[in-house]
């Protein structure tokens, strides 16, 4: 029983890795590059909904949706004024200029919202009794699992089904092919860098309502975390950002239980080390060989 | 009849190297006109000017009597011209169907399916294998894959970047039977080419293109029939 409830714990937090996880790897998909920054997206996310709930006093459905326009609207104004200058840049000029942007907001955070962690409002609260109450699952996890299913199928099917995200696909194999084909490339990374940061600011409350300490450092290691996830499963790949992120929430969980609660991050690293060694474009990535 | 698409005084820079000098020519309705020339002529880069892909320094390119020079170049194939581009591109991770959809990306949803009909009718190798991964084609099937998916967007000019490249001879007879079928049918067709014997055999007319500039021009027949292009080009 106690191991299911780390488990159970474990899906919860792997969950919102996977969410993360995503706008890593769509990016990285069609733009062919790292955003560094998505992880400062979360935690900017994460306080216009608790500005949203504890200053304004709005329900958090509304917070939920305001943080999601609010990060909308940063992740396409960060990819236009940041990214796209450097479109034909190489590639470590885009990596600093990510790793630049990723300070900047958490600089900002810190300006505007000071250095002290804020505590989050609860967004659901109570659990769910299973086993006369020997089991104990809290409505924020299942709630967690749910939304992340949900973006899941919502997802794979405009990815594989919509004429937009055909377009998305047609742009990540070759921009030039997809501009023959009439597709206007940077409306679409625009489009990408969108949809991302929305699910980044989803991401920032469900991460904010089960570790309810918010700072502008907030998103910095989930950050991380999830770009792992995204390596992990295959970077590029939907079905490998949920697989990864499951899988590397589900071990932390666990490694904190069993092992060490201060090591479990090294172990969630020396997974990722052991299975890129072994398949190097992770586990759902695949090579594609080119036919000239 | 009327002049489709006119080319002058074109200049092309990749860097420093000075890749197009001033390259003047033009098609009319109807026409079949082939640019024939060695490796680095030119040619592809001519081709990839006009659609957009890469920017010219000075000259013109007109296209119905419209300037193109400005055009961004997801807003060229609405114009009614198409680029099948040297070494096919087709979207390898995608279906034969989901490609041919992306090249009915501008048109109206409402044609698609009578689009894909057309296609499949002059493609009935794509249509047995619509449902494949592009990537799992035969390297013919890709470039009628190619061909087929420039066709979805209707184009007034369809412009063809190398089609028999790499391919077995009977291929390459094949493609071009598909060329000449097409030009029948009414299209305008730019054919860039290494081939020289095949493409001016079926082109009304054709320019000789010799490190970035034109050298010779004339019908199909009196370009092959030229001593100076045979020794050059067609082996004798």
């Amino acid at each position: 029983m106690e191991f299911l409830s780390y488990l159970i714990s474990g899906v919860s937090l792997g969950s919102v890795y996977a969410i993360i996880a995503l706008g890593y790897t769509m990016v990285y998909g069609i733009a062919k590059m790292l955003n560094f920054a998505h992880g400062d997206v979360i935690m900017v996310g994460g306080y216009i909904s608790f500005c949203a709930i504890s200053y304004l006093g709005l329900p958090s459905i509304v917070a939920v949706l305001l943080a999601m326009l609010v990060c909308t609207v940063l992740g396409v104004v960060i990819e236009g004024l940041a990214y796209r200058p450097l479109r034909s840049a190489p590639s470590l000029a885009v990596l600093i200029t990510a790793i630049g942007v990723s300070y900047l907001l958490q600089n900002a955070a810190l300006l505007l919202w000071g250095a002290g962690g804020k505590s989050y409002p609860s967004v659901v609260s109570g659990a769910l009794q299973l086993f006369g109450g020997q089991l104990s699952i809290s409505y924020a996890s299942i709630l967690t699992v749910a939304v992340c299913l949900v973006i899941m199928a919502a997802l794979s099917a405009f990815i594989s089904g919509s004429k937009l995200g055909k377009a998305m696909r047609a742009c990540s194999e070759d921009k030039g092919a997809a501009q023959l084909m009439g597709i206007n490339v940077n409306a679409t990374i625009s489009l990408t860098f969108a949809i991302g940061s929305a699910l980044a600011a989803v991401a920032g409350v469900l991460l904010c309502s089960s570790y309810p300490t918010l700072m502008p450092t907030t998103g910095s290691m989930p950050g991380i975390k999830a770009f792992t996830a995204a390596v992990f499963g295959g970077i590029g790949s939907i079905p490998g950002a949920f697989l990864g992120g499951l899988l590397l929430g589900i071990i932390e969980a666990l490694a904190k239980a069993y092992i060490s609660t201060s090591l479990a991050n090294s172990i969630v690293f020396a997974v990722l080390i052991v299975v890129l060694l072994v398949r190097p474009a992770g586990l759902l990535g695949k090579y594609v060989p080119e036919k000239v | 009849m009327g002049t489709i698409l006119k080319v002058e005084d074109l200049n092309v820079f990749y860097g420093s190297i000075h890749a197009v000098k001033g390259v003047s020519f033009q098609v009319e309705q109807g026409e079949i006109v082939t640019l024939i020339g060695a490796n680095g002529a030119g040619k592809s880069t001519t081709l990839n000017t006009i659609a957009g892909l890469l920017h010219s320094r000075s000259g013109s390119i007109s296209f119905l009597d419209g300037p193109l020079g400005k055009v961004p170049p997801h807003k060229i194939v609405s114009k009614g011209l198409a680029l099948v581009p040297e070494g096919r591109r087709v979207f390898l991770q995608m279906t034969v169907q989901e490609n041919l959809e992306m090249g009915a990306y501008t048109q109206p949803g409402a044609s698609l399916e009578a689009d894909l009909d057309r296609v499949y009718q002059q493609f009935p190798r794509l249509q047995e294998r619509r449902k494949q991964v592009a990537g799992t084609l035969s390297g013919g099937e890709q470039q009628m894959l190619a061909m087929g998916r420039a066709l979805m967007s209707h184009p007034k000019l369809l412009m063809l970047d190398e089609p028999s490249m790499g391919l077995a001879p009977i291929l390459v007879e094949q493609i071009f039977q598909i060329i000449r079928s097409l030009h029948k049918s009414g299209t305008t067709i730019l054919l860039v080419e290494q081939n020289a014997q095949a493409a001016l055999s079926v082109a009304d007319r054709g320019y000789v293109l010799e490190t970035g500039r034109v050298v010779a021009s004339g019908t199909g027949a009196e370009l092959l029939a030229s001593p100076d292009i045979k020794k050059a080009y067609l082996g004798g």
